[in-house]
């Protein structure tokens, strides 16, 4: 192409825009207190923030987990409410969460699972085509090292940490969402592992879709660059700046966020 | 042990719908039209009137009638079973219905809305497709019953039981009750009364059939017990697969149906029994079916159990020669007004036998499964194996399941292993699937699909299909 508009998506409000989000549990312990966060399509967030902070929560209530009830603040994609939408809606509107411990089904291939994730995005009465399927599997199997057999084995089931969460991103590639969430991702990852996961997240890394990286160390970081890093402590974001938040954060720990300061 | 959920999520609609099963294609009748009408209620007049009609011998005359005292002297065994039974009002039940008819050898003859009953339910379309033979059965008799010609010739017997009892009495009377006694439990003496119906198979030394034979059991009438009596006898070294289905419409009371199911594998002969039960939610589904395997025989029972209200069925293999094999494979499906009170017995008599028990259960809304297994081996025998797996999923707080595994095995020589599980498709599992983007409806029926898979494929592939329609997991195209 001659020419790339970068920033297309932002003239268009491509974003997904978290706006003053307060979430509590069923108890009414509240866990988000008012977070504000907009990932415009093109560009890679990336949240840190010490344990308990709030972060995994986030990522779990944009995806609409009812363990978590929103209280105030919205959610918007695109200039879109998600409020009233629910799991599945978000999911195939193009929100895709990569768990930090996915889930086993049982008895359910991968080729299968991936299969009804993608038919699920389909008009009623049209199917997907099999020969086109496999080989986009294949190639994106392939990207991430994984072994041809993994597509007749159960989802997740007996599967090392390591992949898991190549399975995740395999499903995440698969889907092509416009917005992905991965929650700690990088957790439980050789750095082996690590390497051939974030190959796969930047191979996906596109003018139109937006990331967010949710971890607790900077080593993820790395290998996947982010445009802004956010700091979370205590359900909100507390500090927001370039790549370069998360190397004084690794140098400084989460303490210093306790700092007068930044309170 | 038992399990029971606590939690108190309710499923929406289209979960429900989606995990549903479709009673709509057998949920139809015509109406009655009987020649024969035993009337209501069991004395020994009715039993009179059976042989009667059915022209029995002094010897099947005789039979009923020590049988029908044994039933009445049994109590029902709630014992140890659900109160449930105490519903049967045994004075309210028709026991014998017929047109009068002998089987059909030819659709054409068939009355036509006998015919257009089985034609909706695809039983001609299926004996062209695959089958060897098929009977059909409707209330009491037999309508329909034919076998491909060349298993004729090659001496393979596929009748009704009243035409085995009486044309080929030397090879059926010596077997006939023996496996199962009329005593074995209260519903084996009822039927054991009162049966008519079901078929008698003999399979000759030797001949090993390639397509199964297939019995379709259709009750048409209210308040009816419909009491087939199934007798298969593979001679030496032969190989026989039978399969059966049943439905019937809803009615507004309780309907009954008890069969005996015997089967008897001689030396190094294999009998595989396929169910695909879905009787109507109103039906008292009370079967005893148990097989007898000598010298390296071996006999199957692959069973589904997705429809009735109550169904209560263990069945059976005596491993009475060196080398024997026994395996039940059980799927069952209870939906809210449902108990699938089933399991299996495994009794070694020999030694060197091997039995293999599978069973999975899935519990839906109010729906019950209970697991009842036994498994028996005597001191006196050395190189017996048992494997059982009791897997239960339970979908939603009201389900209840219960397993009652009994392995009895007696000296050191043998070997068991037993493992019970019980799973629920948990809050987390769904939300991980519908983050994928399936709705909860196709989230819960790709999960149950998961969960029967592994057994699925043990049914022929014919059934298979035919299983998938029925438990009706609505892929709503998402597996293709």
């Amino acid at each position: 192409m001659p020419f790339r508009v970068h920033s297309l998506s932002n003239f268009l409000h491509m974003s997904l825009h978290i706006q003053d989000l307060h979430a509590s549990l069923e108890n009414g312990t509240e866990i988000l207190r008012g977070v504000t966060l907009e990932i415009p399509a093109g560009e890679i967030h990336a949240i840190m923030g010490p344990n308990g902070s709030g972060k995994s929560t986030l990522s779990k209530v944009i995806a609409s987990h009812k363990s978590y009830l929103p209280t105030a603040g919205k959610i918007t994609m695109d200039g879109k409410d998600i409020s009233e939408m629910s799991i599945d809606e978000r999911s195939r509107a193009g929100i895709f969460l990569a768990f930090q411990y996915p889930n086993e089904v049982p008895g359910v291939s991968n080729a299968n699972f991936i299969r009804a994730a993608l038919q699920s995005r389909l008009p009623k009465g049209q199917d997907i085509d099999a020969v086109g399927y496999y080989k986009s599997l294949y190639e994106k199997m392939d990207l991430l090292e994984m072994d041809r057999k993994f597509t007749a084995r159960a989802v997740n089931e007996g599967f090392s940490g390591g992949e898991k969460k190549r399975n995740e991103i395999l499903q995440m590639m698969m889907l092509d969402p416009k917005y992905c969430i991965m929650d700690e991702t990088d957790s439980g990852l050789d750095i082996d592992a690590l390497k051939i996961v974030a190959k796969g997240v930047n191979a996906m890394r596109s003018p139109d879709r937006g990331m967010l990286l949710i971890t607790h160390y900077q080593r993820l970081l790395d290998y996947i660059k982010p445009d802004h890093v956010h700091v979370m402590s205590e359900g909100r974001i507390v500090k927001s700046g370039g790549p370069e938040l998360a190397l004084e954060l690794e140098e400084k720990g989460y303490d210093f966020l306790k700092e007068p300061a930044l309170a | 042990m038992s399990f029971q959920d606590t939690d108190s999520a309710v499923l929406d609609a289209d979960t429900q719908n989606a995990i549903d099963v479709d009673r709509t294609k057998g949920d139809f009748k015509f109406p009655e039209n009987h020649k024969f009408d035993a009337g209501w209620g069991l004395t020994s007049a009715t039993v009179d009137y059976i042989s009667d009609v059915k022209d029995d011998p002094d010897w099947v005359r005789e039979f009923r009638h020590k049988a029908l005292a044994v039933f009445e002297s049994k109590k029902t065994p709630t014992n140890w079973a659900t109160t449930d039974l105490d519903n049967i009002d045994f004075d309210k039940i028709r026991y014998y219905l017929s047109d009068g008819q002998k089987p059909k050898r030819s659709w054409d003859e068939v009355p036509p809305e006998v015919l257009e009953t089985f034609e909706r339910l695809g039983i001609p379309q299926q004996e062209r497709a695959f089958l060897a033979g098929v009977e059909a059965q409707y209330d009491s008799e037999a309508t329909y019953s034919n076998m491909k010609e060349e298993l004729s010739k090659q001496g393979v017997i596929f009748v009704t039981s009243a035409e085995g009892l009486k044309e080929h009495e030397e090879i059926f009377r010596p077997y006939f009750g023996k496996v199962i006694p009329t005593g074995d439990n209260k519903y084996s003496a009822l039927n054991s009364a009162v049966f008519s119906g079901g078929s008698f198979i003999y399979i000759p030394k030797g001949v090993k059939l390639k397509q199964p034979l297939q019995a379709y059991f259709r009750i048409n009438s209210e308040s009816f017990g419909q009491f087939e009596r199934t007798l298969i006898i593979a001679d030496e070294g032969s190989e026989v697969m039978y399969m059966e289905g049943c439905t019937a419409p809803k009615f507004e009371t309780a309907t009954l149906h008890s069969a005996v199911v015997e089967l008897v594998a001689l030396k190094g002969a294999k009998i595989q029994y396929v169910t695909v039960q879905n009787w109507s939610s109103n039906v008292f589904n009370l079967v005893t079916k148990r097989g007898l395997a000598m010298e390296d025989a071996e006999v199957r029972w692959i069973d589904c159990n997705i429809g009735s209200r109550l169904t209560m069925k263990y069945p059976g293999v005596i491993m009475k020669g060196e080398g024997a094999r026994g395996e039940v494979i059980s799927i069952a499906l209870a939906n809210t007004g449902q108990h699938q009170d089933t399991g299996a017995k495994m009794i070694h008599a020999a030694n060197n036998t091997t039995s293999n028990v599978v069973s999975k259960s899935i519990s839906i809304g109010e729906g019950r499964s209970t697991y009842r297994g036994q498994v028996h081996i005597p001191k006196h025998l050395k190189g017996c194996k048992n494997n059982t797996e009791c897997d239960a999923l339970l979908i939603n707080s009201n389900s209840r399941t219960d397993t009652y595994p009994a392995i009895t095995v007696k000296g050191n020589r043998h070997a068991t292993q037993h493992e019970a599980s019980v799973s629920q498709v948990s809050e987390e599992m769904l939300f991980y699937m519908q983050q994928r983007g399936l709705d909860q409806g196709q989230a819960m029926s790709l999960a149950v699909n998961g969960f029967i898979n592994e057994l699925v494929r043990e049914f022929p592939m014919e059934y298979s299909v035919e299983l998938k329609r029925l438990i009706d997991l609505e892929m709503e195209g998402s597996v293709g």
